[in-house]
């Protein structure tokens, strides 16, 4: 039997992913590098590639932190920022395709997958991992709405090089986002939610470590969506929006689904998945209704952003004042501004939504945000 | 690299090594039959009752006194604290000066016991009503109580007044929700939860403090109180709050002044000539008592007349010639804490408050605020340093928060890696930040009075050469300490019940060692 190159114990391995276009829209003003077409004007427009650079840094780190074994692609797949890694042989496409490929050929023989890019490379990756393994982002993008990356490079490499380390090899569930770049080049902002992926234990990983004990963001937040569901009166109608913490409280009633809105009625989810033409259907058949709602992305998005079925027309006909939003303090705190955005579609609506609002942020704590249209 | 660098230190750059033992566990140093002293055998066992025999001997290390001695005298060796120069913000380290031990440890205070006669304790309790009286003229407040055993303390004191207050009123179950502000210290959130009130936390706005607006739109007729610093940690002075006070006694609600950041403003402002019902102040942080490692501390509660009939009980009151303990207070809230606290504490920071003066505070506080601009302006001028609320130019009071987010984006390196570094030139490890993070890769140095000049150059020195190694030699910094008694902390096994060991008996268990017999 021939030897594969890295034939050693998969759970020390870690896989290095390059999208060496990665980023090269954002310096011309591209809002992302998805498509051979863009790409191509990106280069024309002088764009230099800076992803490989970005890898070699946080493989940097990865080795000064002692990280072991690496698997990657060829040239600048990954091998460039990684000289002495094995290399899977591969004949490069330029397209999306060289990164899927890669992930396959990873599988069962890496135990996290370092990528660099942006939250397309994101989706590409987690659409090849077919055996869910843990991935971890090198910013290297333009856009960075998915909850897998770590601030910085270096900070990227030592995530991975501990988490390799470590007995416990904690993990947490992050959402991979993606916007519809042709949609943002005309200046309008679409965000899906494309899934979940596994990512070594954050926020504390991914942003550094924290003072003290500290509160278990995890913790407090489980239970808030506890005390809310608890407290969910029987005969109101309950329109739940996508997103991680909203898929917990689904969760709870029942289980519902993470990208789509549910409705719960009694303590049970009783509709999945819901159209904005469902939801008014819906609104038609019964008395009281509220919205139920968590912040989307890093950029703290309400609504506009993921969960477009809430339209002017819903929101107008449940009413501004029956919107609860439930979101963890860190995620509050992390936000690039300390506001939430929303971005109906309706200017007017936009406006009254804007100003002072309470966010869940725990069992018995509120805390005040501004929201801006 | 432009950092200014003062003469002064170099020296000390390079001197510094902690000491460093390969230092067993005490139980490890044990030696069948060697003793410390050699005691006559005590005969025949009383008379006990069954219950109370040992089945079996303890197991305890045998040693000579000289063994034990050393071993403790390294231990002692190897832990940091307070041996070098320690900024350590929002706890306003103070030097314990010799006069408040010597105060304690006279007989007076340390043989006598609480549920002796109060005839026979006129002399502490003296001290507690002059002491009473000097917090109610720098607060303005009417009366003090020093029961409550730390800050936290305090304010769950302030959240059980306020409970009783309205249920007093009848309003109680209207009243369930108290304000404050996400840089207030979180024991106002906690503590308030734990009296059973939910927590409306304002967030920051433009000007470094929540908006006037912000707090309106948070309160009405369900609001209990308010719990705030100000300043906070930022050192920024919310020049609203009589506005803000007005507009919560405007919907009937309570407030509180958090005074953990009293140090800057001392003799400066008064708690009750804002408009605040009540205060707290930390007498083992900013009255010079010890602090640290959750041992005894005092959080001394004050309010103004209309409170007073809700404090715990007992209150220190002046009878006759003489003092009393008054205990027949139907409304009192009962007891935080057990007798009338940390005695040994409140004699402390009577001692240092007596030996400072009222000039003396005065000048204390502003010292610390010019110490903190003085700071703030030099680690401005570091690579990578900034400040929270930058585009702010006003003064800072007693503490500024800072961060080195650059520095770790540039070279990877993060406030802790720093933090870590700076230890090995004699620094004790600086303080980050409350959470959650408002302000990343944070840290919040602070010198109060107490620091010279000199300390202060050279701990700014001391960071100025770790900036520079992080960009230079990255490794350096991300492995420190070097020269401490130990390295990096594994952290993970401390989540790891299978490998904590709190006891001797768990620590053989875990480390698969037979077990002593019992």
């Amino acid at each position: 039997m021939t030897k594969e190159p890295c034939d050693r114990d998969a759970a020390q391995v870690l896989g290095l992913v390059v999208n060496p276009v990665a980023g090269l829209g954002g310096a011309v003003a591209l809002k992302g590098t998805d498509g051979a077409a863009i790409v191509a004007r990106a280069l024309a427009a002088g764009a230099e590639p800076h992803a490989g650079e970005r890898a070699r840094r946080a493989m940097d780190a990865f080795k000064r932190d002692g990280g072991g074994p690496v698997l990657t692609g060829p040239g600048n797949l990954g091998a460039e920022a990684a000289p002495w890694a094995d290399v899977i042989t591969l004949p490069p496409t330029g397209t999306a395709e060289d990164t899927k490929a890669l992930v396959k050929a990873m599988q069962g023989r890496v135990a996290l997958i370092l990528f660099a890019g942006g939250d397309g490379t994101a989706r590409d990756v987690m659409a090849a991992n077919n055996t869910e393994i843990p991935i971890l982002g090198i910013p290297a993008g333009v856009k960075m709405h998915s909850g897998v990356f770590a601030r910085t490079p270096e900070r990227a490499g030592q995530v991975a090089a501990a988490f390799l380390a470590s007995r416990g090899r904690r993990m947490d569930d992050a959402e991979v986002m993606d916007i519809d770049e042709e949609e943002r080049r005309r200046g309008r902002l679409s965000a899906q939610l494309y899934g979940m992926a596994r990512t070594p234990a954050g926020p504390t990983a991914h942003l550094g470590p924290k003072a003290g004990s500290g509160g278990d963001a995890v913790a407090e937040i489980d239970a808030a969506l506890g005390a809310y569901a608890r407290d969910m009166d029987d005969d109101t109608l309950y329109f739940i929006g996508p997103g991680m913490t909203m898929a917990a409280l689904k969760q709870r009633l029942g289980g519902g689904t993470l990208l789509g809105v549910d409705a719960a009625r009694a303590g049970q989810i009783i509709a999945r998945d819901l159209s904005e033409a469902d939801i008014l259907a819906l609104l038609d058949a019964n008395g009281r209704t509220r919205i139920v709602l968590t912040v989307i992305g890093g950029q703290g998005f309400l609504l506009g952003r993921g969960n477009q079925q809430f339209s002017p027309l819903v929101i107008g006909r449940i009413g501004l004042d029956a919107i609860d939003v439930i979101c963890a303090a860190s995620k509050l705190a992390a936000l690039t501004l300390p506001e939430l955005a929303v971005d109906t579609g309706d200017v007017d609506l936009d406006q009254g939504l804007s100003g002072f609002r309470q966010v869940i942020t725990g069992p018995g704590r509120r805390q005040v945000i501004r929201v801006a249209a | 690299m432009t950092a200014p660098i003062s003469n002064r230190s170099d020296a000390r750059f390079e001197g510094y090594h902690s000491a460093r033992w390969a230092e067993p566990v005490v139980m490890e140093l044990s030696s069948p039959g060697r003793r410390g002293a050699v005691f006559p055998d005590a005969g025949p066992v009383p008379d006990l009752p069954p219950g109370a025999l040992r089945k079996a001997r303890p197991v305890l290390p045998e040693m000579t006194e000289h063994d034990a001695l050393r071993h403790y005298l390294h231990l002692s060796q190897m832990t940091l604290g307070m041996m070098g120069v320690s900024l350590f913000g929002t706890c306003t380290m103070k030097y314990n000066s010799r006069i408040g031990e010597r105060a304690v440890a006279a007989d007076q205070l340390a043989e006598v016991h609480p549920l002796q006669h109060p005839d026979t304790l006129q002399g502490v309790l003296e001290i507690y009503a002059n002491f009473n009286d000097m917090l109610c003229e720098l607060s303005g407040m009417d009366q003090f109580v020093f029961q409550a055993g730390g800050g936290a303390d305090a304010a769950y004191t302030h959240a059980c007044v306020t409970r009783a207050y309205h249920a007093s009123r009848g309003e109680l179950a209207q009243r369930d929700q108290i304000v404050t502000t996400i840089q207030s210290h979180p024991c106002s959130p906690a503590t308030a939860n734990a009296a059973g009130f939910e927590v409306i936390t304002l967030s920051l706005e433009e000007n470094g403090y929540p908006s006037l607006d912000q707090l309106k739109s948070a309160i009405g007729p369900r609001t209990a109180a308010l719990m705030v610093n100000n300043p906070d940690d930022m050192g920024i002075y919310n020049p609203e709050i009589k506005e803000w006070i007005k507009a919560v006694h405007g919907v009937g609600g309570l407030c509180f002044y958090d005074h953990a950041n009293f140090n800057g403003v001392m003799t400066r402002v008064r708690a009750r000539e804002l408009g605040f019902d009540a205060c707290m102040f930390m007498l083992h942080k900013t009255f010079g008592a010890p602090k640290g490692g959750g041992g005894p501390a005092v959080g001394a509660y004050g309010c103004a007349d209309h409170l007073v009939p809700f404090l715990p009980s007992p209150l220190v009151v002046r009878q006759g010639q003489g003092f009393a303990l008054d205990e027949d207070r139907p409304q009192s809230i009962g007891r935080v804490r057990e007798f009338w606290g940390n005695a040994p504490q409140v004699v402390k920071a009577y001692a240092w408050a007596r030996a400072m003066g009222a000039e003396g505070l005065r000048e204390a506080a502003d010292l610390s605020v010019l110490a903190n601009n003085y700071m703030d302006k030099r680690l401005g001028e570091l690579p990578g340093v900034t400040k929270s609320h930058p585009h702010i130019d006003a003064w800072r009071l007693e503490m500024t928060r800072h961060s080195v987010e650059q520095v770790t984006k540039d070279t990877g390196c993060t406030v802790v890696d720093i933090a870590n570094r700076m230890t090995d030139y004699g620094i004790d490890a600086l303080w980050l930040s409350h959470e959650p993070w408002v302000v990343p890769e944070p840290f919040t140095p602070e010198a109060g009075e107490l620091w010279s000049k000199e300390d202060i150059d050279y701990w700014i020195d001391v960071m100025a050469r770790v900036i520079k190694e992080a960009y230079v030699d990255p490794k350096t910094v991300k492995t420190a300490p070097h020269k401490g008694a130990i390295h990096q902390l594994k952290t993970d096994g401390m989540e790891d019940p299978e490998r904590w060991a709190t006891t001797w008996r768990a620590y053989q268990r875990k480390q698969g060692m037979a077990e002593a017999a019992e």
